[in-house]
């Protein structure tokens, strides 16, 4: 499987990274490496093999319905790069 | 061309557990921005979900309710795309186990008759933020407090051929769902949110056409108007040579116009995989035949109970019976007026009339359901005439008086109906009236009934409105007849 | 005292030999004179673990002290520290003050530990040389005529450690980020059972695998650090309910008919003679105490680097998805829109290794190849946990290498990230498989610790920790140090 470098820009768009120009050829000859690597596993008989999520086969614990947060937002709002009037603000949201 | 509409839904539905699916922040409507967010709720570094039982049983009574398959063992899987409304950058969802099977739910239509629409199955999952549109030096705002919400997302095979059949559907489900108490039922909130997937197809053609997805329906009406519009368009562009293209259309139900949604242009890559932060939610049939015993009385069941105990007709008990507190209410009413037929006239008449004008949830009536029962007893046993009645109500709407009798002594309402003083006041009248006398006397059957009416006129008049027309009517029978 | 072990520190503390006082202000001068050199912490706060320090000196006077009142030890910047920066070694969190602690951090609060600081790492856990920090990359102790790297990616914990500038530290493992610093840095470092340690305010790099455990000296201090670390936490659903056995009581057992296996495909043609050749010496020393060898099959183990290099990714690129610029970590200067804020924010707060991943996990994921990588990958990881099972149907722990080498030079990997993937191929399976495992140091090459590995199965953290223990009963590779750090 070879990466080419429009893969590279399509799944850049995907993940919200931007990818300089000049480091596209470097980028793509990378990750054509790590998918060799990662192709190993092709060769690898699975048939009837059921996936493994987690290491452990234990089942969820489900918390009761009760609310136990308070009102943080100050606290929380600190790290924050851009609020007003208690909103997060980002560029224009156009739908 | 003969043009056949072709339907499916998506319904996401808020569940009415007091705190989120995956924190234990409030659910609460109409906070101030933000103040219900908690560290989850906002996906700060390394914080993680645990999901709330609630939630789940909630979903499973729904799968009861719509006799559906509950998967014992489902399973989050993440959802990803970029949204500023989405704080962990993927929604986290029920893809290929979800909680709820295939299903069915049995729809009456307005025609009479009924039919049967398929469930493909329904899955839990978060709600996203609010995106505030009002700019913030040319900024929206983000607002979490709604991200984390359960829901429901119910999604159903395309066997609905019409706007209204989609009506009728849409309104059973909200009647099931709130007849569970799972879901508040306010769809001005937000509470139950529409995504209508329609096409249309050349009468008895197999294959399906393209198909159209319009999101965020809100209102029974909108989904109407909007359904009505998209088949229109979709016709219109067929017929004019065109193809529909599969795409997200946005309606906006002030101006009832639809639009393409732009930001969905770019094609959609969700990525889904299993959420490594939570593991399996596995139930046992114990727990489920537990919620079995629990389950509330549902609608279909309802109304054939209100047909048989109250002897109400097919249509007059589907209207009643929808929602849980409907039902309740005329329950009330009936109970303490000790006439079914009458409660449901008023409720279904006046009082509904006045709660869609002024929209407000029967919940929130002003009038109890024991003062309309008071005030149904009264027109009932002929303390009051209908149109005295009306205005008892009139005055119980304004809410500051709920006693029936004190506001018909005080308004001077009740009715006469001692026999002796009405005979009285019939002989008085008769005695200036015998040109007419001698007119009805001469009349045949069908015109006498005509001729009535103008005794009754001025019988009203002289007992100021408080006579009982129907022993006035009885008495001058009688006299004239006699 | 930089020698004293948490127990004898404590002793210390409690009968006033020294104060947390004394004991904090030692280890924070020593970080100030000497970590220029190793660049171990991005963070120390002074001031706020003197006044822990002098919190702990008034419980200690009350009588109310416990074993961990007044102790020293520094976090991987991986765990949030309520009001302390935690950055992940990114740029992206360069100015985060976390509004919360992790249950990690906390338990050690809980217990009267005090924190020096936050120790240095591969950016969000990525790496395993601990080149790829924003904060600058960490030199190994060790280091002879050239510059060595920690391992990665808990170097920061590991060089801080093995230089004495804290006694004992915090770390997490993903593919071996515990392990392979602890090998390089001739430390002990434990890499619990998945879900023993919670995760929660853990800064998530591959969900599934990342672990928190103990980096140490000595495999008795990492069994009194676990004691605080291990237990089932509501806030975090894949930590397990279980209970926590006292790791220190089990230290004593005698390894008296142990059995111990080797896997065969470790103890290959691959393997260098020389670590081949301390790791049969420190089979004879365990044998001397009545451990029985024998050798074990792990056939699809050689399948655990590719496996890896699918699911960790896949998750991370879902995982660090939430840092978009919205709500906290770097934001871009006057983005243009709402693409831009994301693009921008995230490629300028996020460094080559981050990105690259990020990369890879959003291709296996994406439509037409979730089947041929990540479906795959999650089976095979099903098969190589299904040989380690076997494995242990006839052996109670398994003895193999960590590294495939000592450290290595900085830079000396090059330019093919492959190339520092491979560092991981005896690390890698125990986490796929969610098992336990330890480093200790089993000898030197050169003048350059090497580390063995013993992994355990499911929840058997004692065990592996009781045979550590016994080993360096009987040999002093633990105790070496690094020169030119003592005072």
């Amino acid at each position: 499987m070879s990466f080419s470098s429009d893969d590279i820009k399509n799944v850049a768009t995907l993940a919200r990274l931007h990818v300089d120009e000049e480091k596209v050829e470097k980028l793509g000859q990378d990750i054509n490496n790590i998918l060799a690597l990662v192709d190993q596993l092709k060769a690898v008989d699975t048939t009837g093999i059921e996936p493994m999520a987690h290491p452990m086969d234990a089942v969820q614990i489900l918390r009761a319905d009760e609310v136990t947060e308070t009102d943080q937002r100050e606290k929380f709002q600190a790290c924050a790069p851009a609020t007003e009037e208690g909103l997060y603000l980002v560029p224009k949201v156009i739908e | 061309m003969q043009w056949e509409t072709v339907i499916g839904l998506e319904i996401h539905v808020q569940l009415a557990t007091k705190s989120k699916i995956f924190s234990g922040s409030s659910t609460a409507f109409g906070a101030e921005p933000n103040t219900q967010a908690s560290a989850v709720d906002l996906a700060l570094p390394g914080t993680l979900p645990v999901p709330n039982e609630q939630a789940f049983r909630y979903a499973i009574l729904f799968g009861l309710a719509i006799d559906a398959e509950i998967n014992k063992r489902s399973v989050f899987e993440r959802k990803n795309y970029f949204y500023p409304d989405l704080p962990k950058g993927y929604q986290t969802t029920q893809l290929d186990k979800p909680i709820v099977g295939p299903g069915h739910v049995e729809v009456d239509l307005p025609d009479g008759s009924s039919k049967t629409v398929r469930i493909h199955h329904a899955h839990l999952e978060e709600d996203a933020g609010k995106s505030l549109h009002e700019d913030f030096h040319g900024m929206s705002g983000i607002d979490l407090n709604r991200a984390g919400t359960p829901l429901i997302e119910i999604v159903t095979e395309p066997d609905m051929r019409s706007s209204e059949e989609a009506v009728a559907f849409a309104k059973k489900l909200h009647s099931i769902v709130t007849s569970l108490g799972i879901c508040d039922g306010d769809m001005s909130q937000g509470s139950m949110r529409f995504d209508v997937n329609i096409s249309v197809r050349p009468v008895g053609q197999e294959e399906y056409g393209t198909r159209t997805e319009t999101k965020n329906l809100n209102s029974f009406r909108f989904m109407e108007r909007a359904i009505k519009l998209e088949v229109e368009r979709q016709i219109d562009v067929i017929e004019d040579g065109g193809r529909i293209v599969q795409e997200t259309r946005l309606y906006d139900g002030d101006k009832d116009l639809s639009r393409s949604m732009r930001s969905k242009e770019e094609a959609n890559d969700y990525r889904y995989f299993p959420c490594p932060d939570l593991l399996p939610v596995v139930f046992e049939d114990d727990y489920i035949e537990a919620l079995k015993e629990q389950m509330p009385e549902l609608p279909d069941a309802r109304k054939a109970r209100f047909v048989a105990q109250y002897s109400l007709s097919d249509y007059d008990a589907s209207i009643l019976s929808a929602d849980a507190a409907t039902a309740q209410y005329f329950e009330t009413v009936a109970e303490h007026a000790g006439d079914a037929k009458l409660s449901a006239n008023w409720v279904m008449g006046e009082l509904s009339g006045r709660l869609n004008s002024e929209d407000i949830l029967i919940q929130n009536c002003p009038v109890s359901a024991k003062a309309l029962g008071q005030l149904v007893l009264r027109v009932k046993d002929g303390t009051i005439s209908s149109s005295g009645a009306k205005k008892v109500f009139g005055i119980l709407w304004q809410g500051e008086q709920n006693d029936v009798d004190q506001i018909i002594d005080q308004e001077g309402l009740k009715q006469v109906s001692d026999t002796g003083a009405l005979e009285a006041m019939v002989d008085e009248v008769l005695a200036g009236m015998p040109d007419q006398i001698a007119q009805y006397k001469a009349a045949d059957e069908k015109k006498r009934k005509k001729l009535m009416g103008g005794f009754m006129g001025p019988l009203m008049k002289a007992s100021k409105g408080q006579g009982n027309p129907k022993l006035f009517n009885e008495i001058l029978q009688r006299k004239l007849n006699g | 005292m930089l020698d004293k072990s948490i127990k004898e520190l404590s002793e210390g503390l409690q009968s006033g030999a020294f104060s947390s006082v004394e004991l904090t202000q030692r280890y924070l001068d020593r970080i100030t004179r000497l970590d220029s050199r190793y660049n171990s912490f991005v963070t120390v706060d002074e001031a706020s673990a003197m006044a822990q320090a002098k919190a702990a000196d008034a419980r200690i006077a009350k009588g109310e002290a416990t074993l961990w009142t007044g102790i020293p030890l520094a976090h991987k910047d991986v765990f949030c520290t309520d009001g302390l920066r935690t950055t992940c070694g990114s740029r992206m969190l360069e100015n985060f003050v976390p509004p919360y602690d992790a249950t990690v951090t906390a338990n050690f609060k809980q217990a009267g530990a005090v924190c020096l600081g936050k120790t240095n790492m591969d950016e969000f856990a990525m790496g395993s040389s601990n080149e790829n920090s924003y904060f600058g990359k960490v030199i190994n102790p060790w280091s002879d005529e050239i510059e060595r790297v920690p391992g990665g990616s808990s170097g920061g914990s590991a060089a801080a450690v093995a230089a004495r500038l804290a006694p004992v530290a915090t770390g997490t493992d993903t593919g071996g980020s515990i392990r392979q610093p602890a090998s390089f840095c001739g430390i002990t470092g434990l890499k619990p059972t998945y879900g023993r340690v919670s995760r929660y305010g853990m800064i998530a790099y591959a969900s599934s695998l990342d672990q928190g455990g103990p980096m140490a000296r000595s495999a008795e201090d990492a069994a009194l650090m676990l004691q605080v670390m291990a237990g089932h936490d509501p806030k975090d659903s894949t930590s397990i309910k279980q209970d926590v056995p006292d790791y220190a009581a089990a230290l004593e057992q005698s390894i008296k008919g142990l059995r111990i296996g080797l896997p065969r495909e470790f103890f290959n043609a691959q393997l260098d003679s020389r670590i081949q050749n301390i790791l049969q010496d420190a089979i004879k020393v365990l044998e001397a105490q009545g451990a029985i060898f024998s050798e074990v099959s792990l056939p699809n183990v050689e399948l655990g680097i590719p496996a890896y290099y699918v699911i960790a990714p896949a998750e991370c690129s879902a995982n660090l998805s939430r840092f978009d610029g919205v709500r906290y970590g770097h934001r871009c200067e006057a983005p243009e829109d709402l693409m831009d804020l994301y693009m921008r924010s995230r490629s300028e707060g996020f460094g080559d290794e981050v990105q690259r991943r990020i990369l890879i996990g959003t291709y296996a994921l994406s439509a037409g190849y979730y089947d041929a990588y990540y479906g795959k990958a999650q089976q095979v990881r099903r098969l190589i946990k299904n040989d380690y099972v076997n494995a242990f149907g006839n052996v109670d722990v398994i003895l193999s290498p960590t590294t495939p080498s000592t450290t290595f030079g900085i830079g000396s990997k090059g330019e093919d990230p492959v190339q520092m993937y491979l560092e991981d191929i005896y690390t890698i399976t125990t986490n796929l498989a969610g098992l336990p495992g330890i480093s200790l140091p089993a000898g030197q090459i050169d003048g350059l610790p090497i580390g063995m590995q013993l992994t355990g199965n499911y929840f058997d953290e004692a065990r592996i920790l009781n045979v550590a223990h016994q080993f360096q009963n009987a040999t002093d590779w633990h105790t070496q140090a690094p020169h030119g750090i003592h005072d």
